[in-house]
């Protein structure tokens, strides 16, 4: 699921490992020249860096402190996250903050438990005393022990490191010209006849990660992630309607200030205003079956939800029963090679290499490299999101298929303070063979509306029922858009939705969106993840009004 | 490292309790910082936390996990200029540094029209927060409630998952113009879903409390268990208008969202439910129900708040909503000052006033509704109307003929707690409710269970 933007904060200094940006509305942004860096700011960095003998010192010592202690097997985390949060609104600054939390989780099994402790202390000690508890914490939860756990094979690194793709680290870049940067387009949207607010942020993270298990890997990675956004709102004169368009044109990324660049947030910030007041006159929904033509802006979400969600292993075994929910896409003995999803053009991949996206990554949270895989094969689910740990229930199937019995890389943890576990790495629906566009979609659709952008959603806990939004629906009559409407929210069961997908784009209208904010666990953590996929069309599925007068 | 604070300079026992900074250990570190800033004003945050967790899944302990963390904020003003930076590390040289980063953030930032100077010295109410049992909680004991849930499971032939989660922290603030806030809490939070092992039936119970001893694991095992084996062979009823019997933290899933909304100065803009018409906001005119009052008390014994805010101002007793009349909405200090009013702060808590009926009086008097346990994924759709969608799960039944018949299959609404709380016919006993969708401790909150006309539903869902 996407958490929840309003969790409501207890209190002003709740102590989040990390500030993923629960502040930030959606992201999306464009940038002007490109700024000079007239000082490194990265002078900044104070903590000992992650990656220097010290910390692979140290990220031993985790791990033979756990052995010494009883551990069978161990694994060590020592990461530095750095990161900026501006945000602005018209012609002021909001919130402008620089970042960083560093430390040590330390995961072990005993007798086939789990125990997991974390400390902000790095010193030897601090460290040798956290894997005590780790291990006497394990000892603790043996009594309630059903089934041990047992960790697919995995083949060790010694040595490894890995870098995001990036051209430009957003915290070399001057300060004063991100800033001028977020006015400049408050500014353009400002110009627009009708806008009355704009609300603009950057999210900038950079985390440094150590990682050694009792395998034999170590490995070091500097993971990057921008998420520029603009969200310009328009209120009708007399007050009695608002209406927001937020710039979910421009996707979260795993990149660097260019991506912020690229975005050209200025140069489109006067049409996301004005798009912000064409709303406020839209024609509101008529309620009925329509056929839907989905932009990839928008379908990201609806696949991370009815998608991706339902193929994670550990919600089709029920471990997350109590808060994410299970999954219809089970048990895996009844739907593997067998459940239909959808129609033969429906084929999708997780990975965790795509360019620039949100789970690119070297190696996972206990040490595997990650692997492309096919979820769904011509419209059948053939594999779920698996860890180590879980691997192992798929082995009938692997052997079947002439596969060996091993994780795809899907553990992740937030920070050093949380435990991994599977999280969805980017799962992405393929384009298809033909080079079709979304405009073709839409020239081949008699009745319909097409949706840009991600909005409201919603799914329940096994993945059937589910609602979206969007930020801008358009009416489709005879292959042409006719008009703008507005209220507009469809309601799908699942399988339906994906078997009445009849086209899809080719390579040239796929695009990756994402999000920073993918929740799941308890405590719930936050993954970051990207979705590609072209524009996709769906027969005759309910549309409802969500306009209500108060 | 030449300070003195125990949490870096002596390590502390294996099992020893999870401890936070103490007022004095704050209020000395907090100093300190100050003393490094240049800066014309110099805010310090400091967040300490002790956090323990045992999760469970198919009637064993999944994971687990213990970690303490100390977080620094440092705000500082240079001009009308404002810069901020966190951190972590607790040693001179990192808070020299964090210093640093907030000074020379603020340097290159436009002025500020709505920079308000840092508060002097303030008085504080008390807020009774804190429970050394919680605090002192170790791993073993956790397991132990834990253990009575899934033993409970196991001889039922159920599969139960959930989670504990023991949370200790203290927050204090401190500036140069001699302000020193510190403020104390210990909370639990212990949530448990229990299915039957064919996948057609779903139970939920949960509580939450500052007292770990008021936690009973095996109270919410037979509430969980029955309302499993009660959810089996649900049928399906048409989406529609229903009358509905909420139980308290399905309340608290939907009244909560009321509590975000009251933002003066988004209402005084023309973009919330309580703009009003024309211009202005909605204080003194009647949004919903006469017997609807909603508060929010810090020193509220059940759902203690907070005695302070981000900015090191005194919370106090707020009535958003009082016998249907929006009495005040929230005001951050630059609105307050621009529309001529006092700051009015979210105290960190919520508390709705109820009424005498017990839910099975409720269900009593029902010709043909529904009975909803709890509400789940819930999101924002319109806020004009506080409009969201969300789900029932965990036990929905349906009640005919003042009697519940069967369990049905769980529906889809698009509803507000405006029309919710305007459409009321009966109002329980109030009690304290785990009504985060995560399971976390979350915002305290006390609510009654309500009985509510045309409640809508929009759509069906198979899951269970």
């Amino acid at each position: 699921m996407t958490s929840s933007r309003r969790e409501f904060l207890k209190s002003s200094a709740t102590v989040a490992a990390v500030g993923f940006a629960a502040n930030l509305a959606s992201p999306r942004f464009a940038g002007a020249a490109a700024p000079a860096s007239r000082f490194a700011d990265d002078a900044l960095r104070i903590a000992p860096t992650v990656g220097d003998p010290a910390i692979r010192e140290l990220v031993l010592s985790a791990v033979d402190a756990a052995k010494r202690a009883g551990a069978s097997y161990a694994d060590a985390r020592i990461s530095q996250n750095r990161s900026r949060t501006l945000a602005t609104r018209e012609r002021r600054v909001q919130n402008l903050s620089d970042n960083e939390t560093l430390g040590c989780g330390i995961r072990v099994l005993v007798d086939g438990t789990w125990g997991f402790a974390a400390t902000r202390e790095l010193t030897a000690d601090a460290i040798a005393r956290t894997a005590r508890i780790a291990v006497a914490q394990a000892k603790a939860n043996r009594r309630t022990q059903v089934a041990p756990v047992q960790l697919a094979p995995v083949t060790p690194t010694p040595n490894g490191t890995w870098s995001s793709p990036i051209k430009i680290d957003p915290f070399t870049v001057a300060i004063e010209d991100q800033v001028a940067l977020l006015l400049r387009a408050n500014e353009a949207a400002l110009g627009v006849a009708g806008v009355r607010f704009v609300n603009s942020a950057m999210f900038f993270l950079r985390e440094e990660k150590t990682f050694a298990s009792t395998d034999g890997t170590v490995t070091v990675q500097t993971i990057y992630r921008a998420q520029p956004s603009v969200t310009v709102t328009a209120v009708s004169a007399d007050n009695s309607d608002f209406q927001s368009r937020q710039s979910t044109d421009v996707q979260p990324h795993g990149l660097g200030y260019e991506h912020v660049l690229d975005a050209k947030l200025v140069e489109n910030a006067p049409r996301w205003g004005a798009e912000a007041v064409e709303k406020l006159k839209a024609k509101s929904v008529d309620v009925g079956r329509y056929d839907l033509v989905l932009h990839p802006s928008h379908l990201w979400l609806t696949i991370h939800e009815s998608v991706a969600h339902p193929t994670e292993l550990d919600r089709a075994l029920g471990y997350e029963a109590n808060y994410a929910g299970t999954s219809f896409v089970a048990p895996p003995q009844k739907v593997l090679g067998k459940l239909k999803y959808g129609p033969e053009i429906m084929n999708v991949q997780g990975n965790r290499n795509e360019a620039g996206s949100l789970g690119a990554i070297g190696w996972d949270d206990e040490g595997v490299a990650p692997e492309t895989f096919d979820i769904i094969r011509k419209g059948v689910v053939v594999d779920y999101q698996t860890t180590r740990e879980q691997a192992g229930e798929l082995a009938w199937w692997y052997q079947q298929q002439g596969k060996p019995v091993r994780s795809h890389g899907n553990s992740y943890a937030q920070s050093w303070a949380d435990v991994q576990f599977q999280r969805m790495p980017n799962v992405s629906l393929l384009p298809g063979d033909k080079d079709l566009m979304y405009e073709d979609l839409i020239s081949a659709t008699d009745r319909g509306i097409a949706i840009v952008g991600d909005g409201s959603f919603s799914i329940d806990q096994q993945r059937y029922n589910s609602q979206f939004g969007g930020q801008l629906f358009y009416e489709i009559r005879g292959g042409k858009i006719v008009g703008m409407l507005k209220d507009v929210a469809y309601q799908i069961r699942t399988p339906e939705f994906w078997g009445a997908m009849d086209m899809l784009g080719g390579k040239r209208s796929y695009e990756l969106g994402g999000a920073f904010g993918d929740g799941k666990g308890q405590p719930a953590q936050s993954n970051a993840v990207s979705h590609g996929c072209p524009p996709t069309r769906h027969r005759q599925i309910n549309i409802i009004n969500t306009g209500r007068k108060a | 490292m030449s300070h003195r604070l125990r949490a870096d300079s002596s390590p502390r026992g294996l099992l020893e309790p999870a401890r936070v900074l103490s007022q004095a250990e704050a209020e000395s570190l907090a100093k300190r910082i100050v003393g490094f800033s240049q800066a014309d004003s110099c805010r310090v945050s400091i967040g300490s936390s002790a956090r323990g967790n045992t999760r469970f899944a198919v009637n064993q302990v999944s994971t687990s996990g213990d970690n303490e963390d100390v977080s620094i904020r440092v705000r500082v003003t240079v001009g009308k200029k404002i810069g901020a930076a966190t951190t972590n590390r607790i040693d001179d040289a990192a808070l020299r540094q964090v210093v640093q980063t907030a000074e020379r953030i603020a340097r290159l930032q436009p002025d500020d029209p709505e920079l308000m100077p840092e508060l002097g010295a303030q008085q504080y109410i008390s807020v009774d927060a804190f429970h050394a049992a919680t605090a002192a909680a170790e791993p073993q004991q956790r397991a132990d409630i834990v253990a009575k849930v899934t033993a409970a499971s196991r001889a039922a032939g159920t599969s139960a998952t959930g989670y504990l989660e023991v949370v200790t922290s203290a927050n204090a603030i401190a500036n140069s113009a001699g302000l020193f806030a510190y403020h104390r809490s210990t909370d639990c939070a212990f949530t448990t879903t229990v299915r039957t092992t064919d996948g057609a039936g779903s139970g939920w119970a949960g509580a939450a409390s500052r007292d770990i001893g008021a936690i009973d694991g095996a109270a919410l095992a037979v509430t969980a268990i029955e309302k499993a084996r009660r959810s089996l062979n649900a049928v399906a009823v048409e989406p529609g208008r229903y009358t509905v019997v909420l139980e308290p933290t399905a309340v608290g899933n939907l009244v909560q969202l009321m509590a975000f909304a009251t933002n003066a100065r988004q209402a005084d803009e023309g973009r919330s439910f309580f703009s009003k018409a024309g211009g202005g906001n909605k204080i003194g005119l009647k949004v919903v129900d006469e017997r609807v009052s909603l508060r929010s008390d810090p020193q509220d014994l059940l759902a203690p708040g907070v005695p302070f805010d981000g900015d090191g101002l005194p919370t106090r007793k707020v009535n958003w909503i009082e016998n249907g009349v929006v009495r005040e909405l929230g005001y951050d200090r630059f609105w307050a000052q621009k529309q001529s009013v006092s700051p009015v702060v979210l105290p960190g808590c919520l508390q709705m006033a109820g009424g005498s009926q017990s839910v099975q009086e409720m269900i009593a008097s029902t010709e043909r509704g529904i009975l909803v346990t709890r509400f789940w994924y819930i999101r924002p759709v319109d806020p004009r109307t506080i409009l969201y969608t969300g789900l029932t799960r965990d036990g929905t039944f349906l009640i005919e003929r003042g009697r519940v018949t069967k369990a049905i299959k769980n529906l889809r609404f698009n509803e507000s707690p405006v029309f919710l709380l305007n459409n009321i016919e009966a109002l329980g006993n109030v009690e304290r409710v785990s009504a985060s969708e995560s399971g976390s401790a979350g915002v305290p909150i006390v609510v009654p269970a309500i009985k509510s006309r045309d409640f809508m539903f929009t759509s069906l869902s198979d899951a269970v």
